[in-house]
């Protein structure tokens, strides 16, 4: 991704508060995104919503990237400002296993988007008050939006399963 | 004495999914204390098909169809929010000629999204009558489509890049038409509900939700402006050269059930103003921009929203320069929406959660994906 840094008040602002917290402040395409580690995700999102005005959330997801090696995950939170009228991405990267700390107190609304993630992806969000499967139910087995959770595999454990039969396709 | 189960304040009552006022297979678990609801659990993914599975295994072109899929009720609006989305990551913008066509389209859209909603409320309170009115307006806009691309509910009717249909012949007549007949049935379903006792009964401060409830929850849509904030996205960040027409954003200040429904009823009307206004001067010109047949955009990734009928709908597109996206998020307005619900039924009544689930204007094919 060819990014252009992205320098303005804001941006110095975020760096000046978070100092080593902050990896990266750059845009793509006229859309800014800070990268921060991921212990700091949710303080930035705190001082964002607090003090700068993103008063909502706009969505939470994460994009599965195996190959990476230490960093498996990127979790990416978007807000957005009605003052301002600007959207930010918030993102941060870990490993498979790490339980990054929930968006919840912050914004009420992250609750379900992070649930979804934790159904999607198998990520535990380390004080979240509602952790559960949302669309999937509950004795599915996996998360199928990681990039190695294959639709046939799936299907064939299900047709095993409750067909009793090696391979439906 | 020994406590038994009627000794007991709560109650737990299961409502779905198969539940006519559900809007397709919601499941909501309500504790009641006597008829007051103290808490709700919704149990959502009965209609979940893995859409953002399905991108990440299908190209580009393929996976347009499918977005139509989510909300089906508006799939104009799906299928604009994920052209945009693409174009943003190719780096191109569609012609004005198929700008002004997407708008018309997505607008009539919008009408027949609103229509249906307020045909399927009306139903669930207790008024038949609507749902008739209603349905033979949107009959009017579902042909129109149908003129257009063939297809009436699904219709894939835009490309990555602009069209591919050419307006037929007749198609401004026949849109201004519509646009003339319209807002005097829109008056009718005005005089059949608007004043109407039983309807104002049931509605009135129903079902409240505080603006700041709703920048917390990231509602958006209907329902954050009948909530007293005036915001659209064809306003705030306009797309698609939404911003050459002239438009109100229409609020109301309590956010309860009846203001939700004056501000549908009267953004009917705004899209009536946008698409006269867009229907006499389609612009001459290419329908299609410049896009390679093979669609491969670099790799990078954006966050292209739109406003839906139903709020803020928003994709997620991530390139890794190949021929698929590596990763597809769609934002669904109705998912976000009825998070909600559990803010806006606590303490009323079991008869004002059929209320509260239809004003929030849910399709359950977004909400699961």
């Amino acid at each position: 991704m060819i990014t252009t840094p992205w320098d303005t008040e804001l941006a110095q602002e975020l760096r000046r508060q978070f100092g080593q917290g902050i990896v990266e402040c750059s845009s793509y395409l006229e859309q800014n995104f800070v990268v921060v580690r991921p212990d700091h995700t949710v303080e930035v999102l705190a001082w964002l919503k607090t003090e700068q005005g993103f008063d909502t959330i706009v969505d939470a997801t994460v994009v599965d990237c195996p190959k990476r090696e230490g960093a498996r995950f990127d979790l990416i939170y978007i807000v957005y400002s009605h003052s301002r009228n600007e959207r930010l991405r918030v993102k941060t990267s870990f490993d498979d296993g790490y339980e990054p700390g929930t968006a919840v107190p912050v914004y009420a609304g992250a609750n379900w988007l992070e649930r979804e993630i934790f159904d999607m992806f198998g990520i535990r969000f380390a004080g979240h008050p509602d952790l559960r499967r949302i669309l999937l139910p509950d004795d599915w087995r996996g998360h199928p939006l990681r990039k190695d959770s294959s639709i046939l595999a799936m299907d064939q454990q299900w047709v095993k399963d409750n067909l009793g039969i090696e391979s439906g396709q | 004495m020994t406590e038994t189960l009627l000794d007991a304040n709560e109650l737990v009552l299961n409502m779905g999914p198969q539940h006519p006022s559900t809007h397709g297979v919601l499941r909501v678990v309500l504790k009641l204390d006597g008829e007051k609801v103290t808490g709700t659990d919704c149990i959502i993914g009965y209609l979940h098909r893995g859409v953002e599975k399905i991108g990440e295994n299908r190209t580009y072109a393929m996976f347009a169809p499918y977005v139509d899929r989510m909300d089906y009720l508006a799939a104009v609006s799906n299928g604009l929010g994920y052209c945009l989305a693409v174009e943003k990551l190719l780096n191109v913008t569609a012609p004005p000629r198929a700008q002004t066509v997407r708008v018309i389209l997505a607008e009539l859209n919008r009408i027949a999204s609103h229509l249906f909603w307020l045909g399927t409320h009306a139903l669930d309170i207790g008024a038949m009558t609507p749902l008739f009115y209603t349905l033979r307006e949107r009959e009017e806009v579902l042909k129109i489509f149908e003129n257009y691309c063939g297809a009436r509910i699904t219709t894939h009717a835009f490309r990555i890049g602009g069209l591919y249909y050419e307006v037929y012949d007749g198609f401004e007549a026949q849109v201004l038409a519509f646009c003339e007949m319209f807002e005097r049935r829109v008056d009718e379903y005005e005089t059949m509900l608007t004043e109407n006792r039983i309807w104002v009964d049931r509605l009135l401060g129903v079902g409240i939700l505080t603006a700041a409830d709703c920048l917390e929850l990231g509602v958006t849509g209907p329902m954050i402006r009948a909530s007293g904030v005036a915001w659209d996205l064809r306003k705030a960040q306009p797309y698609s050269g939404y911003e050459q027409y002239d438009f109100d954003i229409p609020t109301r200040t309590n956010g309860d059930t009846y203001d939700r429904y004056m501000v549908r009823i009267a953004e009917m009307r705004q899209s009536v103003r946008i698409i006269r206004q867009a229907a006499k001067n389609i612009p001459e010109g290419p329908q299609m921009a410049k896009v390679p047949k093979v669609i491969k955009p670099p790799v990078g990734e954006v966050y292209v929203s739109v406003e839906a009928p139903k709020g803020e709908l928003g994709y997620f597109l991530v390139s890794d320069g190949t021929i698929t996206p590596y990763r597809v998020r769609v934002r669904p307005p109705s998912f976000v929406n009825l998070q909600a619900l559990d803010r806006m039924a606590r303490g009323a009544l079991i008869a004002d959660v059929v209320a509260i689930i239809g004003t929030i204007d849910i399709v359950l094919g977004e909400v699961d994906r």
